[in-house]
């Protein structure tokens, strides 16, 4: 049931632009579909671990400057007369690469954070996150700094029978950041089902009880930070080959909130709850545009949030999902009723 | 089977353990008695590795355990039920007991081994899609038992099983770690209730501020004058 309905969601997905010819709405498409892998990164270590990276954007952001960097090629002086020179590999290579450095990242950040956890993971994405930033604002032999890197070239994909696409058009990004997400939606729920998935689940749900039977906390956050960070890095990638320009502001600490609100608003710990949560709060701005004024925009923004978390606080897709038919039912508490049946099979 | 030898625990500057000495035979149920803060939840949460020990030596039939890690302590053979909250709510019943088999790869075995447990608790086999949470205590408390199974133990360790549960539902808990012990499992029980614990056991320690004050037979404590007065309220 809920394999059909990702299919047709997909379907739906996929026949958008056949319908919506407004290219300022595809591009309004594309940028929250490339929220949308950032948020669901997010939603792996928020909703399956209890982990709040509020630094998520860092990931995003070095898969951006990786992506451009290894893209257009940089010569930058270390020491002396000693220089890094890299000559331009094509895109596609920048987005291999900053899957893995973002990867690497994580990696990094979660072995230094787990140790403490909770608020000390939240103090530790933030700082690198900031730190992250500065070093892209003052690095500028390699990064331009507030220059921001510019003419990144679009993604190149080689096909069976069509040869080479360079992706520059809005249609042709639209299924690229479609088919990313599938694939990251995939990966994610396949993971979460998985061994290590319920290891992941069963820690944020009682974390003594999984140690007594045998799992390793550190090694499954670790692991968890790795793939979260590594799909934002790729989100990140995607979003600096279709801007083609990027500045040390993708590192904007307003970014990682809209992606909390995404998460929180569309329910966290549920797989389709970033997607929902994704395409309301990035599609709202740009629908309440030409109906009202730039203040009152952000109002309704803020109230519609409110009303969501007020009404539902799980979330929307938990809330809604049971109602529909879909994934676990909600654990009510049930009061213990020995009654004469129950009474004789216990004693 | 188990024998711990002067194990000395802390927790920041208090010290739980003062020098904890004692020995499970194989086949034994072995219960641990004293008041809250005596030190036996810490003695159990040493001896799986869930706290680290600052001198002392645990050997576990004829191997070293001291400092090996909860995984290693696991897969030896020994199981730890903690006290607190049995399950993991929001799991079905199902994969709590495969959670039970966290680091087990035998997965046919496994599945013999779920089956084996839902024969004992038809119970559990009927709500075995159902999210652990939803559970009675209960029934909560026989998933428990079952998980701890689940790792194929020779020794397991229950930390106050009887608490928060409804008298029948004690009962029937200790019927069944007697029928684990029976089966041919170790038994290591940590219990508040020390009068059913005493009842019950081959072997007990009384522990009082982190110390083995007083061992011996079941009967035996039963029967001393200090034990009768400060726990058993006689």
């Amino acid at each position: 049931m809920t394999r059909v309905f990702s299919l047709v969601t997909l379907a739906f997905f996929a026949s958008v632009p056949l319908w919506l010819k407004d290219p300022y709405l595809l591009n309004a498409l594309i940028t929250t579909g490339i929220f949308i892998i950032g948020a669901m990164s997010m939603n792996l270590l928020l909703g399956f671990t209890g982990q709040l990276s509020l630094g998520h954007i860092a990931f995003f952001g070095i898969g951006a400057y990786v992506s451009a960097l290894t893209s257009l090629g940089y010569d930058v002086p270390i020491v002396g007369d000693f220089h890094i020179v890299h000559t331009p590999w094509p895109p596609i290579a920048g987005f291999a690469l900053a899957v893995v450095i973002s990867g690497l990242c994580g990696y990094l950040v979660g072995k230094l954070s787990f140790r403490v956890r909770g608020a000390y993971f939240v103090i530790v994405t933030i700082s690198f996150a900031e730190v992250v930033r500065l070093v892209a604002l003052n690095w500028v032999e390699l990064t331009q700094g507030p220059l921001a890197l510019t003419n990144i070239p679009s993604i190149t994909i080689g096909l069976p029978y069509l040869g080479y696409l360079t992706l520059k058009t809005k249609l042709q990004n639209y299924y690229l950041v479609l088919a990313v997400a599938a694939v990251a939606y995939f990966l994610i729920s396949r993971l979460v089902h998985s061994h290590y998935g319920r290891a992941m689940r069963g820690l944020m749900e009682n974390e003594t009880l999984a140690v007594s039977v045998g799992i390793d906390v550190t090694k499954a956050l670790t692991l968890t930070a790795i793939i979260s960070a590594a799909i934002a890095g790729a989100a990140g990638s995607l979003y600096a080959h279709y801007i083609r320009i990027i500045d040390p502001e993708v590192f904007a600490f307003i970014s990682t909130v809209t992606m909390v609100i995404m998460v929180v608003s569309g329910g966290k710990g549920s797989l389709a709850g970033p997607v929902v949560g994704g395409v309301i709060f990035g599609l709202l701005p740009v629908l309440l545009r030409p109906v009202m004024a730039p203040e009152a925009q952000w109002i309704t923004y803020g109230l519609v949030l409110i009303a969501i978390l007020f009404v539902l606080p799980r979330g929307i897709v938990p809330a809604l999902a049971p109602k529909l038919g879909f994934g676990r039912q909600p654990v009510k508490p049930k009061p213990v009723v020995v009654t004469e049946l129950t009474a004789k099979e216990h004693a | 089977m188990l024998e711990i030898r002067d194990i000395v625990c802390a927790y920041g500057q208090v010290t739980a353990l003062k020098g904890i000495s004692l020995s499970v035979k194989a086949g034994q149920l072995v219960a641990l008695i004293g008041a809250n803060g005596a030190g036996k939840s810490t003695t159990l949460r040493a001896i799986s590795g869930l706290v680290p020990s600052r001198s002392g030596q645990m050997m576990f039939d004829g191997e070293d355990i001291t400092g090996v890690g909860p995984q290693r302590v696991l897969t030896k053979g020994i199981a730890h039920c903690p006290e607190g909250r049995r399950v993991f709510p929001h799991m079905t019943v199902a994969e709590n007991l495969d959670m039970g088999a966290y680091l087990r790869t035998d997965t046919s075995e496994v599945a013999v081994d779920r089956d084996r447990i839902y024969g004992e608790f038809p119970r559990l086999a009927e709500r075995r899609k159902q999210a652990a949470g939803t559970l009675s205590g209960g029934e909560q408390q026989m998933l428990a038992l079952g998980r701890a199974l689940m790792s194929r133990p020779r020794l397991v360790m229950f930390d106050e099983p009887s608490l928060g549960l409804a008298p029948n539902i004690v009962e029937r808990t200790f019927a069944i770690i007697r029928a684990i012990r029976d089966s041919g499992t170790t038994v290591l029980l940590v219990e508040q209730n020390a009068f059913a614990a005493l009842e019950m056991c081959d072997h007990a320690y009384l522990l009082e501020s982190g110390r083995v004050v007083l061992s011996g037979g079941g009967a035996e404590l039963i029967a001393n004058e200090h034990v009768r007065r400060a726990y058993l309220g006689g």
